[in-house]
């Protein structure tokens, strides 16, 4: 792709809306439709269309291997750590309630980080998949 | 704190697993592994004392109170089965070590252990959860962590296995959250205890009978009742060696209690037993499973895969106590839970040690094994004789109940059956003692390391001693399979 200029600065310049678009979707979850898993597959598309683009070898050079394996994990642990959070602040698992002083203002906090832990496991788990995929050696692989 | 224990049962084997992927450190996640399968029967005898004498815990995820919000209902029931599965993993993860430090490539450790712990929460999920929704999650999460680990085996026929198992375990899945479904439709509850109450004011019983159908094929496909166990033999035979003994003496289980905690508490007994020929039909295959997979285990060329043939026959024996509907066959049934778990834990745990000096699994790479490694033999030799139900032993103990349970009714024929299918398991007993104590050793195979390593011959004879244990003093084990019989008979839950 290294002799399409138009499709490069074009690249270029959607990755930041298509980013932000994903935290809209992520941050606007609880007044319309959207939340962690589509924020999840949208921030992961801005990657993916980003190692399209430039290339499997820059597209990992931005999020590394390591890294989107441990946003596989470090979404569920969060998700498990603010259950855990109810349980040390005198609740029981998953209560948000007790995780501020007025219980609606508890449940918002708590599925913001619930939905939080969602995006970064979704988003891990998509482009862990994609790397496996796009990083088989195929057959009939011209040179690149 | 104790308040707490149902939830800490799954969560603390929950958080562990995502904790080892980012430790990415195989000996620091097998520590991990230790301690939390540890923790984790600690737990599950906890809320067993708890429970105990017809007791009951409630949890509600999240302070919803039941049936709005996610309910965790424990009984002596799914204490009692949380114990089989937490006790398993307690003593398989020592075993573990070795094993997989053999079997396993060094860079995929960590992401073992991890599936490790995944599947330990899914079991324990399945067992302590009362929400039929968050059932078929937990199902979905140890089924498909199991997939993982039976395809990390080092036979490369592992990866076909674990494919097999993951479609026709797709397939059971499937059927159950279809079963859910329509309960969900009829009764408008996912709450196991609250549809149990709703389901007599159904007035339209077809879509509840479908429900029962649907439920009873999607579990018994992940029991592995026969005709529905073709996935079992290649996943038992080709997983590494501790895989195969944490599976064969847990995942089975789990289901066969899922298939109990619908009949008995949500659909109950007259509706199942009672109005359709379900115990007829639970016979026929139950029989069926004892005598077609015994002989197949007979003609098997792999002694790894011949007791994964005696597994399926053992489950029919499990399926045959539940299809009596009655307090001695349901406790038969129930106590050979923990028994055949125990016998093919220790069986597969000790084979594990052969795999470790034999090239191969076949009888032929056996021969001379009772002079080369005489303790994993003997061993084996006496999980062989708690298979067939020899006195003395653990499988004698539900042998006895299952007779007795079919002599109540009357059924001879079938007290006659159990006894003949003990032979049959005494024909393919025997080729593993032919194998090893009737033929000189291998050359080749005599001057390597003999005996398996202590690290896994502990554990594995921590389970055979159990087996001979508890086929003595049965006080613990039928105590906990008849308190827990009364309480599914009394349908309520």
């Amino acid at each position: 792709m290294r002799d399409f200029l138009v499709l490069r600065v074009v690249a270029k310049i959607m990755m930041a809306f298509m980013l932000l678009f994903a935290l809209y979707v992520q941050f606007h979850g609880d007044f319309g439709p959207g939340g962690g898993f589509q924020a999840g597959v949208i921030a992961a598309a801005a990657i993916i269309f980003y190692a399209i683009i430039f290339g499997l070898p820059a597209a990992r050079k931005v999020v590394p291997d390591r890294l989107v394996e441990a946003m596989v994990a470090a979404g569920v642990l969060l998700y498990a750590s603010v259950g855990v959070a109810g349980m040390l602040l005198g609740g029981n698992y998953l209560d948000y309630f007790v995780l501020h002083a007025d219980p609606v203002e508890g449940q918002h906090r708590g599925i913001f980080w619930i939905e939080a832990g969602v995006l970064i496991t979704v988003a891990g788990v998509m482009l862990k998949v994609f790397y496996l995929f796009a990083g088989r050696p195929s057959e009939d692989e011209d040179g690149q | 704190m104790i308040t707490q224990l149902p939830i800490l049962q799954v969560v603390i084997p929950l958080i562990a697993a995502p904790l080892m992927v980012l430790l990415r450190h195989g000996t620091a996640a097998w520590l991990l592994a230790v301690g939390v399968s540890w923790a984790s029967l600690a737990i599950a005898l906890g809320l067993l004392s708890e429970v105990a004498g017809g007791g009951l815990v409630s949890y509600a995820l999240g302070s919803w109170p039941p049936p709005w919000g996610i309910e965790y209902r424990v009984d002596s029931v799914n204490a009692y089965l949380a114990v089989i599965v937490s006790m398993v993993a307690a003593v398989v993860v020592v075993y573990m070590r070795r094993s997989v430090a053999e079997e396993v490539p060094q860079e995929h450790h960590y992401l073992f252990y991890s599936m490790y712990a995944l599947c330990l929460a899914g079991l324990l999920g399945i067992a302590l959860t009362g929400d039929g929704f968050n059932m078929f999650v937990f199902f979905e999460i140890s089924s498909l962590a199991t997939y993982v680990l039976i395809a990390l085996g080092r036979d490369r026929r592992a990866l076909m296995a674990a494919y097999q198992y993951l479609i026709m375990g797709t397939i059971g899945a499937t059927f159950f959250v279809i079963g859910v479904g329509l309960l969900y439709l009829m009764t408008g509850t996912l709450n196991l205890a609250d549809m149990a109450a709703r389901l007599p004011d159904v007035t339209d019983p077809r879509p509840v009978l479908a429900a029962l159908a649907f439920i009873t094929v999607g579990v018994s496909l992940k029991l592995a009742l026969f005709p529905l166990h073709l996935w079992l033999p290649n996943a038992y035979a080709y997983a590494p060696s501790a895989v195969t003994a944490f599976l064969a003496a847990t995942a089975t289980k789990v289901s066969v209690y899922v298939l109990l905690r619908f009949y008995f508490s949500v659909f109950g007994e007259t509706a199942v037993f009672r109005a359709l020929p379900t115990g007829s039909i639970l016979l026929a295959l139950s029989l069926a499973a004892v005598f077609v997979a015994s002989v197949v285990a007979i003609f098997q060329g792999n002694v790894k895969r011949m007791f994964a043939y005696s597994s399926v026959a053992q489950i029919g024996y499990i399926t045959l106590g539940v299809s009596f509907d009655s307090a001695t066959g349901l406790t038969a049934g129930i106590v050979h839970l923990f028994n055949h778990a125990l016998t093919k834990g220790a069986l597969f745990l000790l084979l594990g040690g052969i795999a470790l000096r034999a090239a191969a699994m076949r009888f032929d790479d056996l021969r001379g094994m009772g002079r080369l490694m005489p303790l994993t033999s003997f061993g084996i030799v006496l999980g062989g004789l708690s298979l067939i139900g020899v006195p003395g032993t653990v499988g004698f103990v539900s042998k006895w109940y299952l007779v007795v349970a079919a002599l109540e009714q009357g059924a001879w024929w079938i007290a006659f059956l159990v006894v003949a299918g003990s032979l049959l398991a005494l024909a393919y007993v025997w080729r593993f003692v032919e194998a090893a104590y009737f033929h000189a050793p291998d050359p080749k195979m005599a001057a390597g390391p003999g005996e398996a390593p202590l690290s896994m011959l502990v554990p594995a004879w921590l389970m055979i001693a159990a087996c001979v244990y508890f086929g003595l003093d049965t006080g613990l084990t039928l105590g906990g399979a008849g308190e827990a019989a009364q309480v599914l008979l009394k349908g309520k839950w």
